[in-house]
């Protein structure tokens, strides 16, 4: 079995590279998403070049579309494109490598970008999926601060109204948006109450941990008549070190050299603690 | 009088394509009854969502139907439709290119007395600004049929605006020229799909209209005709993509344009027939339209009268012109 835990802090390292070389993106998040991610992709969703256009393949939309820069490296880590091309490119003058989700790229399903669009856009995937009796799961991965949207509740409500059971809902839950505190900007504790309270199957996990992301996901698995959302505690700029870690600042800060080299190395050295585990 | 609202006319074609293809789905926001969409509901329940009073969710649901395989039509009033989920529209539906028809109903001042609030005076504009995104104003029932049944074989997304209350009929079951996106000229009368068929006339104007507005931009050319004027009409129900080239000829073999549309002043038809034939045969063009402001109170028929939105008012308009 890969050392998933030793990717995740590899395809940081592609992520830090990304936003180092286009001087923008939005590597807090991307930190804090990118276990998510590997987990969904590496362990849970049957998503890959060879079965992009299988009917039967699950879904993902990347409703946090911020966090592209992640979303890329984990895409080039399944073969999509070329990591090379994606670092090169980032947000270039003309690229196709956007710096928000684009499904022009082979393996994204949605445009993404404004915040709470995702779920609402899932529940209707997971509706087509029932209709047609398809076993596919439909995944999508929001922010926190993304949940002040109403939006979103209007595809919590959906979800429980039509009892998705083929539906997942993740949250990034790293407490932090471009403001600061998501508590003090509009706070959304307690979430697992509020979410249950719209009929959903709750699960709360350590979001930067891959074996605790993957038993809530195969216990969502299990879960019939109403969807399951995951409350991802992460950390924001997760892998980061002292740097980078719970600041806000670093939402879509770029690193200078200094940090680069700061950066590089703590994930360089989690990546190797990891592979001796 | 007909006595079929071009949204019933939407219902009937899709209840008949929906016995064989079991991929189209309708989708409505606590708005089948107003979009006369409940026979759908009720014949074809397993094709049928709904999503509360909730436009944004309706038209990102329809998005992610559409992207996995089915062809979703999502009805609900034009003034919310167009606005409240116009991000959505921008997104999931136009940027994301999903196979999603939305329909506005009511469109216009169909819902008169209700004020503003209930308007869509700003759709064509708002829809027509989105890369990607159609705008069909379809005119009579007939011509709504035909729309709807090109618009099932195609997979882009699309908006569609029709009016609450029964239009009288400006075509026929054995007339209707329809041919995608290219508008219908009305010379002497008589209706072509086909521009060649009058590219040798000569009028002495050009009335462009869309939606509601067609009728009486007919019944005006029949008045001028009265006071021995001609005038080319052009049932511009495809507003976007514009038939450039049809506006063009019109224009071209006129001495004046008039546009009429149930809309605001800016943005709409008349503003996109205004820069073609400003870049490419530049002539007066005058835009009929409703003002930038709250619409008077009272009945389509009765706003319509007020602002000389009718076939007096728009051959008083030309006749002024010439």
């Amino acid at each position: 079995m890969e050392n998933l835990k030793a990717k995740s802090f590899e395809l940081r390292q592609n992520v830090l590279d990304m936003i180092s070389r286009a001087k923008g993106g939005h590597i807090g998040g991307d930190f804090s998403v990118m276990d998510i991610l590997v987990t969904l992709y590496f362990k849970q969703m049957n998503i890959s070049p060879e079965n992009m256009d299988d009917e039967d393949r699950d879904r993902f939309v990347l409703s946090k579309g911020h966090s592209v820069e992640a979303y890329y490296a984990v895409l080039a880590a399944k073969g999509f494109f070329p990591i090379e091309e994606v670092i090169e490119n980032f947000s270039a003058f003309g690229s196709k490598y956007i710096g928000h989700p684009n499904n022009k790229l082979p393996g994204i399903e949605m445009n993404s970008g404004s915040l709470g669009h995702g779920l609402p856009v899932c529940v209707g995937m997971a509706l087509a999926g029932k209709m047609n009796k398809k076993d596919y799961r439909v995944y999508t991965v929001m922010g926190d601060g993304e949940l002040a949207e109403g939006s979103v509740w209007e595809g919590f409500m959906a979800g429980h109204q039509y009892k998705l059971d083929n539906l997942c809902a993740v949250v990034d839950r790293n407490r932090l948006q471009i403001s600061g505190s998501t508590e003090d900007v509009m706070g959304h504790d307690d979430l697992q109450k509020r979410i249950e309270g719209f009929g959903w199957h709750v699960i709360q996990v350590n979001g930067n941990d891959i074996e605790e992301l993957n038993a809530a996901f195969e216990e969502a698995k299990t879960v019939k008549g109403c969807p399951t959302a995951v409350i991802a505690n992460t950390i924001k700029g997760f892998g980061g070190g002292d740097v980078m870690e719970n600041k806000a600042a670093w939402h879509h800060k770029v690193p200078s050299a200094d940090e680069y080299e700061q950066i590089k190395k703590e994930l360089a050295a989690r990546k190797e603690a990891a592979l001796h585990e | 009088m007909n006595k079929i609202p071009n949204r019933q006319a939407i219902c009937d074609v899709l209840m008949e394509e929906a016995k064989t293809d079991k991929d189209i789905v309708v989708l409505c926001s606590d708005s089948r009854g107003s979009a006369s969409l409940a026979p759908f509901a009720a014949a074809f329940p397993e094709q049928f969502v709904e999503v509360g009073i909730a436009e944004q969710n309706l038209v990102s649901i329809s998005a992610g139907l559409a992207k996995c395989g089915k062809k979703a039509f999502a009805a609900s009033p034009a003034c919310f439709l167009s606005t409240r989920s116009y991000e959505q529209a921008k997104i999931d539906a136009a940027y994301s290119n999903t196979n999603v028809t939305l329909i506005g109903i009511s469109g216009g001042v169909s819902y008169g007395a209700l004020g503003m609030s209930h308007h869509s005076a700003q759709d064509i504009a708002a829809m027509a600004a989105i890369p990607n995104m159609r705008v069909y104003l379809p005119s009579d029932r007939f011509q709504t049929e035909k729309l709807f049944k090109a618009l099932l074989r195609d997979e882009k997304p699309s908006y569609v605006r029709v009016g609450r209350n029964p239009v009288e009929d400006i075509y026929s079951e054995e007339s209707c020229p329809f041919e995608m996106d290219k508008a219908v000229a009305f010379v002497d009368g008589v209706p072509s799909a086909d521009t060649a068929s009058w590219a040798d006339e000569e009028f002495d104007a050009a009335i462009i209209a869309c939606g509601e507005m067609v009728r009486p931009a007919v019944e005006a050319a029949a008045l001028l005709k009265e006071q021995g004027r001609r005038a080319v009409v052009l049932d511009m129900y495809c507003v976007k993509p514009l038939d450039v080239e049809s506006v063009i000829q019109a224009a071209s073999r006129s001495k004046a344009v008039v546009t009429a549309e149930e809309h605001a002043p800016f943005g709409g038809l008349g503003s996109m027939v205004s820069q073609v034939v400003g870049a490419n045969c530049p002539k007066k063009v005058i835009n009929l339209a409703l003002p930038d402001a709250p619409v008077i109170t009272g009945t389509s028929k009765e706003v319509f009268d007020y602002y000389g939105l009718n076939a007096e008012g728009i051959a008083k308009k030309v006749m002024e012109l010439i």
